[in-house]
């Protein structure tokens, strides 16, 4: 909490509940618009990607685009939802400049997806579960430019407007208030914001819109079964904006109930440089959309083929990922978001693992140590690099057979890096193995006593910190390759300690 | 061979024969459309540049041994049909100034056959209207008497065929807009199957009845056109993707065998004394080419004219919204984007747009939508069940396309009596069945002295229209009521 609201109240936390519902806009990945045949494709020159359908001429149709349908059944099912064999489209009416048709293509009461649940944890590895309503297809609109001195509608004397988004195919997740923090909400929505990039099904750029997300904020106290009365908070334009104006909005609602007031239901926009939400539109002055179903559409059919076919090509969904991560392979938390968070580099992790017979833990120390570290510095993503899940799973082998050391592995890694390759040749061409025959080591080891009497006195008198300097000189002598431990055995063996 | 008289058939024949030139057909035909259109007004925009370059395009095409089905058929477009780089306006204020960039695909499909496009054809506005006197701009008058009304909302189509401005023409028909303006006119009008003809580039009106249809003079010519374009058009997601069978090639001589449903509840004595009769001398005849008659019931039909106009209005409040000033058309300033709204949809639609936008806004309004809309969908459901009924009975229901000749201008004042005029239309458009008007004889208005044409209404089951076509070019050949009616004066001038 960052607000000076929040520090005049006492103890708010224990007292109150929040209640939040995310409902959130998400464009859909295909190579057309959902009613006509314009590319989907951000930006470029203004009303550059428009034809008759999209930009509502007289006379024109919409024809739905399968792809964008398949995209919906594939993110219900990846939520668990269910696929009802009877979809439709409806019109929601109401008038707005950048819509060109001034109805929207939407679905009202037959959504292609119904229910399901986001699994989601939070940084500290608490996990939740928010159920979804429904999941369903509409279309984008357009984009107005305000022509005035800050780029508001207030004070403009004219208004631009970009067609290029109409018609775009958007899917709108309607979540059930289960959550119950800004944290959560977050939570959330970076999990659908996962899921949808895993299934291949958007984008999901924050930054270009093709994600946007309101939330239904109420309060109450704790231990209280009723729900308050929401504000429904829009524009927020990133995760960091999610979470403050949630944050923020508990904490105005605090403040209203513990003043004596009562909330009231509306729209209130969040106001990213000020912090604040304001209120916009109160439930009185709600619009009628006069739903109703598309009379240019027909019903939607989802055969169970259909569902079926699309479910066999369904890939592990970040959330099972991140559980079979955590409780399957013991990595923390932390290390296992990283990995989620970058799909690649999870499934380049998957194929090491899988090539090193399940060491996860010691492929994990690699990926997110020493090769992360080798990537970063050369701004090459690790999957994109020379070393080859297999080579790395060899290396793993190597280092946990012992046959070569620590510093050694270090060196094959960075040969792997630069070269690619296989480990067992670059240890057998660089002569890295390890010396762990008893005979070789300890010939070397008598050595070295041999040439440092004086040192053997010192440790005799009771100086035994000077081991560390003979297991160096053990190593020197071998060249690096010597087992440490089996050396460090020996001097001591030798010495009579 | 004479292009302005003559059937499309004919003129087809001639022209794939190289008997004679399209060109030379549009250049027969540009000066006595317009002499003749002086006194009518069926065109909003006559086309001859497009006519011309089309007839020169058709010769190229022959020339090259082509065969087009329409070779140098003159045909006219309803003005709520996009024919790219023609003004489209739907006999709207609205879209006064508005340019078409794309074509329909059903007129698309006419100028790949080889027709030749006159122009655009006046209509009520948004095909809103049974008379033609909702158009925002001229009156077209009745061919046979310029005193009346030519029907609507097709106006234009329905009285530039009959005045022999047109070879075939383009209407649409959402209640009754293609055969009532045809039975006024002495003149085929036919409705296909809902689905059959793509709506792609039609201005819609009521998107769930809207369908396009032909005018011809004849039966047959009707259904030359019918064959062009019929058929599924992916840019349409509700036309249908049945395969069609031509009709113009199957039309046959007799009714044998025919069972033909008459309805109980379209009682003829409801009518003047003078269209009953005509009407039953029409039934008669069906009966004398070899029809069984069948007296089948339609209880729900007395509901039709309810149910469409929540449906329709509905559907229009909607559909209408697009047009707002924002991108084309007409727009009338205000302070702000909602006074702008306000002002160009004042300025811009005519009073009964108006009224059916303010009905079908109530119907589909939060808490009245289950009492209306809801409804009005099940009562729908209801007439298409009772039709399904019926053609258990019968092959075909014939019933009048109209209740009395056409009115004089300004006859009906109030609007229910205008709504009225589609009784007999409404119930197969809200079942989306293949309907036709023929021509049947005539008969003296009640406030008039002399005959005025009347239509005879076939309906058909779903995807029936060559059986349909068949059954009204049997009985057209056997009657041959159209030219029993003198051409209309007009066409001589």
């Amino acid at each position: 909490m960052t607000t000076s609201a929040m520090s005049q109240i006492v103890n708010p936390s224990e007292t109150y509940e929040a209640v939040i519902g995310i409902e959130c806009h998400v464009e859909l990945k295909t190579a057309s618009k959902m009613f006509c045949g314009c590319p989907n494709a951000f930006g470029g020159e203004p009303n550059t990607k428009v034809c008759p359908v999209c930009l509502a001429l007289p006379g024109a149709l919409p024809v739905p685009n399968a792809l964008a349908i398949e995209h919906m059944i594939r993110s219900g099912l990846a939520f668990g939802a269910t696929i009802p064999s009877h979809s439709k489209f409806d019109r929601k009416n109401y008038f707005y400049p950048d819509m060109p048709k001034n109805y929207q293509i939407s679905q009202y009461d037959m959504p292609l997806t119904v229910g399901g649940a986001v699994g989601y944890w939070l940084e500290d590895g608490t996990r939740g579960e928010c159920r979804l309503t429904r999941i369903h297809l509409e279309e984008d609109t357009g984009k107005s430019t305000h022509a005035s001195a800050d780029g508001r509608l207030a004070g403009a004397t004219s208004s631009l407007i970009d067609f290029n988004r109409a018609g775009v195919p958007l899917m709108e997740c309607v979540g059930e208030p289960d959550l119950r923090s800004a944290d959560e909400a977050v939570a959330f929505l970076e999990m659908l914001a996962r899921t949808f990039r895993e299934l291949g099904v958007s984008d999901v750029k924050m930054e270009e819109g093709s994600l946007r997300c309101d939330a239904n904020v109420s309060i109450r106290r704790r231990g209280a079964t009723e729900y308050g009365t929401k504000a429904e908070i829009k524009n927020m334009n990133s995760f960091r904006s999610v979470r403050r104006a949630i944050e923020s909005e508990i904490a105005r609602q605090i403040q209203v109930i513990e003043g004596g007031g009562r909330v009231i239901q509306e729209t209130r926009g969040w106001d990213e440089s000020a912090g604040v939400t304001h209120s916009q539109r109160s439930k009185e002055e709600a619009h009628d959309y006069r739903y109703f179903p598309d009379p240019d559409l027909v019903p939607i059919d989802v055969t169970a083929e259909t569902v079926e076919r699309v479910r066999a090509t369904l890939p592990e969904t970040p959330y099972a990922r991140y559980v079979r991560y955590v409780d399957t392979f013991g990595i923390d938390s932390k290390r296992a978001t990283q990995l989620v968070d970058d799909h690649r580099l999870a499934a380049w992790f998957d194929r090491a693992v899988a090539a090193a017979g399940g060491k996860a833990s010691a492929v994990v120390a690699f990926v997110l140590g020493d090769l992360a570290r080798l990537a970063n510095e050369n701004d090459v993503q690790l999957a994109d690099g020379k070393v080859t899940p297999e080579a790395l799973a060899e290396l793993v082998a190597l280092t946990s057979s012992n046959a070569i050391n620590s510093k050694a592995a270090k060196q094959v890694l960075e040969t792997l890096w630069a070269e690619g390759g296989s480990a067992k040749a670059i240890v057998e061409r660089e002569g890295l193995a390890q010396m762990s025959d008893r005979g070789a080591v300890e010939a070397i080891v008598d050595e070295v006593l041999a040439a440092n009497p004086n040192v053997v006195a010192d440790y005799k008198a009771g100086k035994t910190n000077v081991m560390g300097f003979l297991t160096g000189q053990v190593m020197k002598a071998s060249r690096g390759k010597a087992n440490p431990t089996l050396a460090q055995g020996l001097l001591k063996e030798k010495l009579g300690s | 061979m004479d292009p302005i008289h003559d059937s499309a058939r004919a003129i087809a024949r001639e022209v794939n024969a190289r008997a004679v030139a399209a060109v030379e057909i549009a250049d027969a035909l540009v000066p006595q459309i317009s002499r003749v259109d002086a006194a009518i007004g069926a065109y909003r925009e006559l086309t001859p540049e497009l006519m011309r370059s089309h007839a020169r395009n058709v010769d190229e095409r022959i020339a090259r041994g082509e065969r087009l089905p329409l070779a140098g058929v003159p045909v006219a477009i309803k003005d709520n049909m996009c024919l790219e780089g023609t003004h489209t306006t739907a006999g709207s204020k609205i879209l006064e100034n508005f340019v078409a960039p794309y074509t329909a695909t059903a007129v698309q499909r006419l100028l790949d056959a080889g027709a030749l496009p006159i122009g655009k054809t006046n209509l009520d506005e948004f095909a809103m209207g049974s008379s033609g006197e909702n158009s925002a701009f001229e009156k077209t008058k009745n061919p046979y008497d310029l005193d009346r009304v030519p029907g609507g909302s097709s106006a234009g189509s329905a009285a530039s065929v009959a005045a022999r401005i047109a070879t075939l023409s383009l209407g649409s028909d959402t209640g009754g807009s293609i055969r009532e303006p045809a039975a006024f006119c002495n003149v085929v009008g036919f409705k296909p199957t809902y689905g059959r003809v793509s709506r792609y580039g039609l201005i819609a009106f009521a998107s769930s009845l809207d369908q396009i249809g032909p005018f011809g003079r004849t039966v047959e010519d009707a259904a030359l056109a019918y064959d062009v374009i019929a058929g599924k058009d992916p840019l349409d997601a509700t036309s249908l993707d049945r395969a069609i069978e031509s009709a113009a090639d199957h039309l046959r001589g007799d009714l044998r065998g025919v069972r033909v449903g008459i309805v109980k509840e379209f009682a003829l004595s409801d009518l003047d004394g003078a269209t009953a009769a005509c009407y039953e001398r029409a039934y008669a005849d069906l009966e004398r080419l070899g029809a069984e008659l069948v007296e089948v019931e339609l209880p729900t039909a007395k509901y039709g004219l309810a149910t469409y106009y929540l449906i329709a209005p509905a559907e229009c409040s909607s559909n209408l919204a697009r047009f707002d000033g924002v991108r084309y058309g007409l727009r009338v300033d205000g302070a702000d984007v909602g006074e702008m709204y306000e002002r160009t949809r004042a300025a811009g639609f005519g009073p009964e747009v108006k009224r059916r936008i303010l009905i079908g806004t109530y119907a589909l309004s939060s808490g009245y939508y289950d009492a209306y809309y809801l409804k009005a969908q099940k009562a729908r459901t209801r007439i298409g069940e009772d039709f399904a009924r019926a053609f258990e009975r019968c092959d075909v229901i014939a019933a009048p396309a109209v209740s009395a000749p056409a009115f004089r201008f300004n006859a009906k004042s109030d609007p229910v009596t205008m709504y009225l005029m589609d009784y007999y239309t409404i119930p197969g458009s809200l079942a989306g069945l293949p309907s036709l008007s023929v021509p049947c004889g005539a008969s003296v208005p009640l406030d008039g002295t002399r005959p005025m044409p009347l239509g005879l209404q076939l309906t058909s089951p779903l995807f029936t229209e060559r059986a349909l076509l068949g059954y009204a070019h049997a009985y057209e050949q056997s009657t041959l009521h159209a030219e029993k009616i003198a051409a209309p004066e007009v066409c001589n001038a």
